[in-house]
C-alpha cells in the first residue's frame, strides 16, 4: 500500500508561564491510501495536538513545531507557508472535529458552510456549488436537502450538526480525512449511526482517515490499524486485532482492562493507578514507568525504544528486550491473548 | 424482597405547561428503589433521565405524582426543619466536575458547606477533621483541603464531588453521568471508589448515564427511559441478556465494544415508535413479563413479548 502521510519525529512545545510544556515528545507514523489509523490515549496524551499541527491549526505565538518533518505529497507540512496550507485544509486534508454544536458558524446558512469549500478550492460558481450541495447533504443521510439547505445550524440536532460538519469535510473529496473525537458528544444510537456513515463514504470517496478517540469500542468498530498515545509519544501500534486481541504494551493492557465487558462479573475494574505524567518536566525513562506495576529498573533509566513484535506491530516497553523477564498481563488481556494465538494457529 | 426506600408513583414533570411549547421530560413514570441497591437509568440525551434524578432531589418542583421518601412525600408541603432534614439524606454528584465546584472557594470549604448548614460538626477542628477524613476517603490526602478546585484534574475535582456528597452522611445518592466527562482510566477510579462506598456505608445509588457498559457494570436493577416515559425495568443481568422493548433492543445493539471480531460483526437494530402501531385508548402501561422485569405495552404486546422472552430465556 502506498503511503500518504508520513509524521517523522514530531517534537512540537508549548511555551506557558509556568515554562515550556513537551506535549510531543518524538511521534512517528505513517498513513496508508485507503485505510482508518485510530489514535487512542487519555486527554492530554497529544493525541489531538499530533493531528492538528498536520493542519498547522495549533495557536501561532505560543506552540512550536521544534523539529521533526510531516511529509504529505512530497512536501514538508512543517515548514510550509500559511498560504500553502490554506490550499491543502479543506481540500486536501480536512476535519471533523469533536463538538458539532460550536463547529459550525451560527450565523450562516447550512447550505453557505457547505458551498464555502467548494468555491473557495474547487473555482465552481454559486449555482454549480449549491447543486453539489445539495447531492453532499443527500448524501450523508439528510432528507429534503433543499429546504435544509437554507436552515441554520440551531435548526439541526447534535447528530444531523455532525452529518453537516462531516458533509463540509468531505466536499472537495479530500485524501485525508481528520476526525477529532467525532462521536464522543453524541448518544450511542446516534454515533453508531455516524460511524456506519463514516465507514460508507470512506469506500465512496477513497479517503484515509485518522480517527482520534479515546473510546475502545468505537476504535474496535471503525479502525484498520491503532495507534496507542501516552505522555506525547507512541507506545503501541499495530492493526486493530493485534493491538486489542496481542497487546503488548502495559499501558495498552491497562486501557484494555479499565473498561468492563458486558458479561463481566462483580470483580473490580482494572484501574490505572496515578496519573498522566506532567510534561512540563518530562521524566526520565519511561513516562509510563511511575504507573506501571511492571516497571524495571532500567524504566526510570533509560527510554525504551520501540521493539518489533510482527511487521505491523511494533511496541515501546522493556518488557519486550530478550533480557526481560516474563511477566503475566492483566487476567482479561490473557483471555485476549490466549483467542489470538488460538485464531492464528486456525489460520495455519 | 428488601425495603423500598423511595417510591416514585406516576411522577410528571412538564415545562412550559399550557404553552405552546409544552414538553413533558417526564411523563408518568413510576418505580421504586430499594434500599442499598443501585438502580441504572440510562436513555439517550433529552429523554427525561437527569429530569428525574432532578426531580426526585426537589431541584423541580413535580407538576404531578408522589415521590415517597421512607413513606413520606418528598413534594409535600414542609416546614423548613423537616426539608432540612430530608436534604441531609438526599444528596447528588452532578456530571460536570468543572461547573460544579465553586472556583472561588477552597476545597475545605466545598466540602464542609454540608456540614455547615447541617451544624454537624461541634469545632473548627472537628470541621477540619471531617474534611481531612472525607479526602481520604474518596483517595486524595489532606494538604488539597486548601487549594481552589482549578488545581485538580476532572478525576480528581468528582472525587471531590462524591466527598461533598459523603460530608453529610447521606443515605441515599443521585449520581447523574458522574463518569461521563472522564477518562477511560479515570472512569474506573471512579466507579471503584463509589462501589467501595457502597458496600462500607450501605448507600443507595441512582446512577443515571449513558455509557450502557458502566452502566451495566455498577447497577443491580436498570431501567431505560424513552421520550420521558420508562419502556423497561429489570435486574441488569436481564435486561441485558433478554432485552424486551424494541427500544432497549435497539440502544443494546448499539453498544460499542472493545472487540474487533464482534465489532466487524454486529448488527445495528433500529428503533422507531411506528412499529408498535398503538390504537388511540389502548391501554400502554408497564405490565410485569417475568418476576421483577417490566415493560412498558398494550395488552396485545404484551402477550407477544411475554411469548417471545420464554422463548428465548
Amino acid at each position: 500500500m502506498k503511503k500518504l502521510l508520513e509524521v517523522k519525529d514530531l517534537h512540537i512545545s508549548f511555551h506557558t508561564f509556568a515554562g515550556e510544556v513537551q506535549a510531543i515528545r518524538g511521534v512517528d507514523f505513517d498513513l496508508y491510501e485507503g485505510e482508518t489509523l485510530a489514535i487512542v490515549g487519555e486527554s492530554g496524551s497529544g493525541k489531538s495536538v499530533t493531528t492538528k499541527s498536520i493542519m498547522r491549526l495549533l495557536p501561532q505565538g505560543n506552540s512550536e513545531i521544534k523539529s521533526g518533518e510531516i511529509l504529505f505529497n512530497g512536501e514538508n507540512l512543517a515548514t510550509a507557508s500559511e498560504k500553502k496550507m490554506q490550499k491543502i485544509r479543506g481540500k486536501d486534508i480536512s476535519m471533523i472535529f469533536q463538538d458539532p454544536m460550536t463547529s459550525l458558524n451560527p450565523t450562516m446558512t447550512i447550505g453557505k458552510q457547505i458551498m464555502e469549500p467548494l468555491i473557495k478550492h474547487r473555482d465552481l460558481s454559486k449555482s454549480e456549488a449549491s447543486k453539489r450541495a445539495v447531492k453532499l447533504l443527500d448524501l450523508v443521510g439528510i432528507s429534503k436537502p433543499e429546504t435544509r439547505l437554507k436552515q441554520y445550524p440551531h435548526q439541526f440536532s447534535g447528530g444531523m450538526r455532525q452529518r453537516v460538519v462531516i458533509a463540509i469535510a468531505l466536499a472537495c473529496a479530500p485524501k485525508v480525512l481528520i476526525a477529532d473525537e467525532p462521536t464522543t458528544a453524541l448518544d450511542v444510537t446516534i454515533q453508531g449511526q455516524i460511524l456506519d456513515l463514516m465507514k460508507d463514504l470512506q469506500k465512496k470517496i477513497e479517503t484515509s482517515i485518522i480517527f482520534i478517540t479515546h473510546d475502545l469500542g468505537v476504535v474496535a468498530n471503525v479502525a484498520d490499524r491503532v495507534a496507542v498515545m501516552y505522555g506525547g509519544k507512541i507506545v503501541e501500534v499495530g492493526t486493530v486485532d493485534e493491538i486489542f486481541y496481542n497487546p503488548q504494551h502495559p499501558y495498552t493492557w491497562g486501557l484494555i482492562s479499565s473498561m468492563p465487558s458486558l458479561d463481566s462479573q462483580d470483580e473490580e475494574l482494572f484501574v490505572i493507578p496515578g496519573t498522566p505524567p506532567d510534561l512540563l518536566h518530562p521524566p526520565k525513562g519511561d513516562a509510563f514507568a511511575p504507573r506501571n506495576p511492571y516497571a524495571m529498573k532500567i524504566d526510570k533509566e533509560e527510554e525504551p525504544p520501540m521493539f518489533k513484535v510482527s511487521d505491523t506491530h511494533y511496541a515501546a516497553t522493556w518488557l519486550l528486550h530478550p533480557d526481560a523477564p516474563k511477566v503475566e498481563p492483566p487476567l482479561a488481556v490473557q483471555e485476549r491473548q490466549a483467542k489470538f494465538r488460538a485464531s492464528i494457529k486456525g489460520d495455519k | 424482597m428488601a425495603e423500598k426506600l423511595l417510591e416514585v408513583k406516576n411522577l410528571k414533570q412538564y415545562f412550559n405547561i399550557g404553552k405552546p411549547k409544552e414538553v413533558r421530560a417526564v411523563d408518568d413514570i413510576s418505580f421504586d428503589i430499594y434500599k442499598g441497591e443501585t438502580l441504572g437509568l440510562v436513555g439517550e440525551s433529552g429523554c427525561g433521565k437527569s429530569t428525574t434524578g432532578r426531580t426526585l432531589i426537589r431541584l423541580y418542583n413535580a407538576t404531578g405524582g408522589e415521590v415517597l421518601y421512607n413513606g413520606v412525600n418528598v413534594h409535600g408541603k414542609k416546614s423548613g426543619k423537616e426539608l432540612k432534614e430530608f436534604n441531609q439524606k438526599m444528596q447528588m454528584i452532578f456530571q460536570d466536575p468543572y461547573a460544579s465546584l465553586n472556583p472561588r472557594m477552597k476545597i475545605s470549604d466545598i466540602i464542609a458547606e454540608g456540614i455547615d448548614i447541617h451544624g454537624l460538626a461541634k469545632s473548627p477542628k472537628e470541621r477540619l477533621e471531617k474534611v481531612h477524613k472525607l479526602l481520604e476517603t474518596v483517595g486524595l490526602n489532606k494538604e488539597h483541603a486548601n487549594r481552589y478546585p482549578h488545581e485538580f484534574s476532572g478525576g480528581q475535582r468528582q472525587r471531590i464531588g462524591i466527598a461533598r456528597a459523603l460530608a453529610v452522611e447521606p443515605e441515599f445518592i443521585i449520581a447523574d453521568e458522574p463518569i461521563s466527562a472522564l477518562d477511560v482510566s479515570i472512569q474506573a477510579q471512579v466507579v471503584n471508589l463509589l462501589k467501595k462506598l457502597q458496600k462500607e456505608r450501605g448507600l443507595t445509588y441512582l446512577f443515571i448515564a449513558h455509557d450502557l457498559s458502566m452502566v451495566k457494570y455498577i447497577s443491580d436493577r436498570i431501567g431505560v427511559m424513552y421520550f420521558g416515559k420508562l419502556v423497561e425495568l429489570a435486574s441488569a443481568d436481564d435486561l441485558y441478556r433478554n432485552p424486551v422493548h424494541p427500544y432497549t433492543q435497539s440502544l443494546l445493539s448499539a453498544i460499542p465494544l472493545p472487540d474487533p471480531e464482534y465489532e466487524r460483526t454486529r448488527k445495528r437494530q433500529a428503533y422507531h415508535p411506528d412499529v408498535h402501531q398503538y390504537e388511540d385508548g389502548e391501554d400502554v402501561r408497564m405490565r410485569e413479563i417475568s418476576p421483577g422485569h417490566f415493560v412498558n405495552c398494550s395488552e396485545k404486546e404484551f402477550e407477544q413479548y411475554k411469548a417471545n422472552y420464554n422463548h428465548n430465556k
